[in-house]
């Protein structure tokens, strides 16, 4: 009952935290109820137990990503972007992508759990006893060692990038 | 051999060589551009010149990986639990990618040096994307898969914005990357789907679980429509190819050549593997819908290339039509049809690299050589590069003998073998458009009142490496046997 | 266990997943643009960690990770390419930044 009531309390801040996220014409504004809406997903992956990545979207996602958002907001003339007309004409296409997202939940929604004829959980017991932090880390550095060495390449471009283009003369 | 660790065995380390070197060379020449190179006129030859050995020693590794399919008879090596696979096809892209670093890499400094943009990050740019590429032709688990992806794009963002004074270039790289970034987010939806209705992230589990649903299971769907989205954005089909000829256009022109080619070519082997694997058995869903993206993706190719006057965005719009032919392959999908995929890549690497780096040779420190004016009068000025252009354009046409003739001919074979024939008239159809205007172009170089007279002054990089692409341009469209066994050998996996 | 359904948390990632794309074709704010890409890439994020409850495993997480770490990545770069843009045009306007079309 209790997981109930808080998964309709995050889903709440997620959902309206991206509501406003897409609507609101300030920048400042948009990144804060974006930042409502990623601790909103946060506390979905805490009643999801996942506590790890709970943790990695309150550090990296909102503590990294959105202060760089809001940094770059703040470095760019932010009251001449705030005059600019802030929504396209395209409110069509919006529309009917929601359209088609809608008849989706719908589809869910009739079908309930019974739509996944999920796989059988067999591994099951393995990561019942282990916390899910060192669970995640025996799969990261075994089974997943690889992507994970790629990622450090992928950073290492991201930072290489970075400095390309920010910095005057390389 | 001892195994090195329980999760990095000698087998893991083998079939990764290739990645390693591209990776340590691409830093190298990171820490060789700071440190060690001490004045600016040595840096002009010393930087092309070290990507040699880093792409020798991928070449060597490659071959020795070859060298042990063939001597050992197995199809494949697996690695890495399942997430890496070597087999013909993978080697296959490997090769094409390859030529492509090599090509690009010999014929950007004096390009670069006009633009005031010579930079070591260039280089190691070139070939961490290479390396990217590596997993996503040899990737087979779809965590490799996608961080494999966005290595190779977020590569070519920094490369297309690499002009960081240019207008035109800075906006390039923006629209590529928001628009990359958000079909990337619809693949990752597809995978999340893919991912929850198998529970696995190894494409063979995903085949075998996916086989005992229905195609048209509404959730097998779904997720095949979302992973379909994300990668037609990366192969350009329309209708997501809208950041294509904007990021063309605006990317240095060796970028935009490399773009082109490794890109596309990198994408096409993601996008085969994952329709041949984990959705062959939706075939039934995604035939129709590929069909349909394919004949529009011609259409809108040829049509709105006849109306451009830029050659670099003629040149995009072109090479989008050639993504429908490429698709047609995959929608045929018997050994013929991958065959033809595989001859069409193989084969467009050169003409299109050839086509691109005679747009480069255009390039002055007054001139940007864009337009299909800047053609005019070209076989009176340069009357080499002039006939070299011709055998591209000629092989993007289609026209015998050169290879792009035999690339389009397996294609509609396999067409008429699997009877799609209505496709095969539309694709031929468009073949005439093509020709008309490709012909501009042709016409423009050999027309006699020019506004510029003076020959074209290149490099000897840019001169040998478009020499070798002519020169295998018609190679190929003469003498194919070589190559279609080459290609052949992708058929085995 | 909670009482939740899968399927709940699948029609959440949906729905955050449809207002991403909403506002990625709605709005003409470049950053703005970029934070609806943001909330895609969360849609996914969520979807797979639900999955990944559901079955038992930690696969869900450890993609999870990866898709943050590739945002992580995307949005360093992104950020400076449009700091990049500013500093040539001094604008944001996804309609004005248009110096490509013929």
């Amino acid at each position: 009952m209790l997981d109930t009531i808080f998964f309709y309390l995050f889903a709440l801040l997620v959902v309206g935290g991206g509501i406003l996220t897409i609507t609101r014409s300030s920048a400042v504004h948009s990144a804060i109820c974006l930042i409502g809406s990623l601790v909103g997903v946060a506390g979905l992956y805490l009643l999801l137990h996942a506590e790890f990545l709970f943790a990695v979207q309150i550090v990296l996602y909102i503590g990294g990503i959105m202060v760089l958002f809001l940094f770059v907001i703040m470095l760019v003339n932010l009251d001449e972007a705030a005059r600019e007309r802030q929504f396209n004409g395209q409110w069509w296409l919006a529309l009917a992508c929601v359209v088609v997202v809608g008849l989706q939940i719908a589809w869910f929604m009739r079908k309930g759990a019974g739509a996944f004829k999920l796989a059988p959980a067999a591994a099951a017991a393995a990561s019942a006893a282990k916390g899910n932090t060192e669970a995640i880390a025996d799969a990261l550095f075994s089974e997943y060692l690889l992507p994970f060495e790629i990622a450090s390449v992928l950073l290492l471009v991201a930072v290489v990038g970075s400095v390309v283009m920010a910095k005057k003369r390389i | 051999m001892n195994p090195i660790s329980q999760y990095y065995t000698a087998t893991d380390h083998f079939v990764l060589v290739p990645a390693i070197m591209l990776a340590l060379f691409g830093c190298a020449i990171l820490l060789l551009d700071t440190w060690i190179i001490p004045n600016p006129s040595q840096r002009k030859w010393l930087l092309p010149v070290f990507v040699l050995p880093g792409l020798g020693l991928t070449g060597f590794a490659l071959w020795r990986q070859q060298a042990f399919l063939a001597a050992s008879g197995s199809a494949e090596i697996t690695a890495f639990q399942g997430a890496l696979t070597v087999d013909g096809f993978s080697l296959f892209f490997n090769w094409v990618f390859l030529i492509a670093s090599l090509i690009v890499a010999l014929v950007s400094y004096k390009y670069l040096e006009i633009e005031g943009e010579h930079h070591g990050e260039y280089y190691g740019l070139i070939l961490l994307a290479q390396s990217g590429m590596f997993f996503l032709a040899t990737g087979t688990d779809l965590v490799t898969l996608f961080i494999g992806l966005e290595l190779m794009a977020l590569c070519f963002y920094i490369l297309v914005g690499f002009l960081r004074t240019d207008k035109r270039s800075n906006e390039a790289a923006m629209k590529y990357l928001i628009l990359g970034a958000f079909s990337s987010g619809f693949l990752a939806y597809g995978f999340s789907l893919l991912y929850g209705m198998t529970g696995s992230t190894k494409l063979r589990d995903i085949a075998s679980t996916l086989a005992m649903r229905d195609a048209w299971d509404p959730m097998v769907f779904l997720a095949m429509a979302t992973t379909a989205v994300g990668l037609l954005f990366k192969i350009s089909a329309v209708p997501f190819h809208m950041w294509a000829p904007d990021a063309y256009e605006g990317a240095p022109t060796t970028v935009t050549a490399y773009l082109s080619v490794a890109s596309k070519a990198a994408s096409f082997a993601f996008l085969l593997r994952i329709f041949m694997g984990p959705l062959a058995a939706s075939r039934a869903s995604w035939e129709p819908l590929l069909s349909i993206v394919a004949i529009l993706t011609m259409t809108v190719g040829n049509l709105a290339a006849i109306s451009q006057n830029n050659v670099k965005r003629l040149l995009a719009y072109s090479s989008i039509s050639h993504a429908g032919y490429m698709l047609l392959g995959l929608i045929a999908g018997n050994p013929t049809g991958i065959k033809g995929v595989s001859v069409y890549v193989l084969v467009y690497v050169f003409m299109n690299l050839g086509a691109f780096l005679v747009v480069v040779a255009l390039r002055r420190k007054d001139l940007l050589g864009e337009d299909v004016e800047d053609l005019a009068g070209l076989i009176h000025r340069s009357p080499g590069y002039a006939i070299l252009m011709l055998v591209f354009l000629l092989s993007l046409a289609g026209i015998p003998p050169t290879a792009g003739f035999l690339g389009k001919y397996y294609i509609f074979l396999s067409l008429v073998e699997t009877g799609h024939y209505l496709l095969a008239v539309v694709g031929t159809l468009y073949v005439a458009v093509a020709v008309y205007y490709y012909f501009r172009l042709v016409r423009s170089m050999f027309q006699t009142d020019a506004s510029v007279t003076e020959p074209l002054a290149t490099s000897l990089g840019l001169r040998v490496s478009l020499a070798a692409s002519a020169a295998l341009t018609l190679a190929i469209g003469i003498y194919p046997e070589p190559f279609l066994r080459l290609a052949q050998s992708s058929l085995t996996r | 266990m909670t009482g939740v359904p899968l399927s709940w948390y699948l029609i959440l990632s949906a729905l955050l997943f449809a207002l991403g794309v909403a506002g990625f074709l709605f709005r003409r704010n470049i950053i703005t643009v970029f934070m609806s890409i943001e909330l895609m890439l969360n849609a996914v994020n969520l979807s797979f960690v639900a999955f990944s409850y559901q079955l038992k495993q930690v696969n869900g997480h450890i993609f999870t990770f990866f898709v943050m770490v590739v945002a992580a990545a995307e949005a360093a770069v992104g950020l400076a390419i449009i700091l990049t843009v500013f500093k040539n045009r001094e604008t944001l306007n996804v309609d004005e930044v248009n110096s490509l079309k013929n």
